[in-house]
């Protein structure tokens, strides 16, 4: 199973992206430069957290136009996994293969914490690691990370049952105070239709290594791994 | 044969959020004013705004431009709205 890392002037988590898939999962793991065009080698596309061409005008709106972005536009198109982290979720927002938008947090700081997430679905390849309604902890790091769309698409995602990730209570309860940004419906991560494509702002590339003191993160990996190899 | 003849125009773009996104900046920055003693600010709402000159061979074919530029990138239609003036420069 082949992984490729988005590399945008402005990424800063595409190392620690390739730490997970390289060392720890022991796959083939390409850093792909913003400007490369062919990604048919690849299985799995991750976009990375950081601050893709400095954020300018929005977050992640200028990295859309990248000739990479373009590519995985095409993957996705082919079925191809395409996972975006952080920065990397406003991304495939902002080049339509999610829903919605990630707007500045409710209460305007940039947040770096580690609250706690439940698992809404367990049937994806993503997360089919994690036991049912799981609560997990995952690091946050963000400026922008408020989920917003209109009721309409709000609706949509809910009937599709395409939120994978909601902020939480450690005892996996829905509330304002453990929604760390604002975000509408506590999303934390969503999916599109087919399950193909994933975007998220907690990190899991940083709760993967014990080292670290925290692997609630690796199931995600380690459950794609499964799924891809299952198909193969 | 000629080329065709190209006017230079100056635009000016503004991007606003949608009413229905919530603007904590705004909502920031009019707490702001009511320590200054406004406490006659209903809503404060912050948006962008954008110069630029471009080429083309008339204001509709610029305006058309403008709107194609506006919704792929200097305006995020999930968020925001926008609307431009045009001028010629001379």
């Amino acid at each position: 199973m082949k992984f490729g890392v988005i590399v945008f002037p402005g990424s800063n988590c595409d190392r620690d992206v390739a730490m997970v898939t390289r060392d720890l999962l022991e796959q083939p793991t390409r850093m792909v430069w913003h400007e490369e065009r062919d990604l048919s080698d690849l299985d799995v596309v991750i976009v990375p957290g950081g601050f893709s061409y400095g954020d300018y005008l929005r977050c992640g709106a200028i990295a859309r136009f990248s000739p990479a972005m373009q590519a995985t536009l095409d993957h996705a198109q082919r079925g191809g996994m395409v996972l975006g982290i952080c920065n990397g979720f406003q991304v495939l927002t902002e080049a339509g293969l999610l829903p919605g938008a990630l707007v500045r947090n409710r209460d305007l700081n940039f947040i770096c914490d580690r609250p706690t997430l439940r698992v809404e679905r367990t049937d994806f390849p993503w997360t089919q690691g994690y036991s049912r309604n799981a609560v997990i902890t995952l690091p946050i790091a963000h400026g922008e990370g408020c989920y917003y769309a209109d009721a309409d698409t709000l609706k949509s995602l809910e009937d599709q049952q395409q939120v994978v990730f909601r902020y939480c209570t450690p005892e996996g309860e829905l509330a304002d105070a453990a929604n760390p940004n604002g975000s509408l419906n506590h999303i934390a991560g969503i999916c599109n239709r087919q399950g193909n494509v994933l975007g998220m702002m907690p990190h899991p590339e940083r709760a993967s290594d014990a080292m670290l003191g925290n692997t609630d993160g690796l199931a995600l990996f380690e459950g794609l791994l499964n799924a891809v190899q299952a198909v193969a | 044969m000629n080329p065709p003849l190209l006017t230079t125009f100056q635009a000016k773009i503004y991007v606003t959020l949608r009413p229905s996104v919530l603007d904590p900046a705004g909502t920031a920055v009019r707490s702001g004013l009511e320590h200054m003693g406004y406490d006659n600010v209903d809503q404060v709402r912050i948006g962008k705004y954008v110069e630029l000159s471009l080429s083309a061979e008339s204001e509709a074919a610029a305006a058309e431009q403008l709107d194609r530029m506006c919704d792929q990138l200097l305006a995020n239609p999930v968020i925001e709205n926008y609307r431009f003036e045009i001028s010629a420069t001379h």
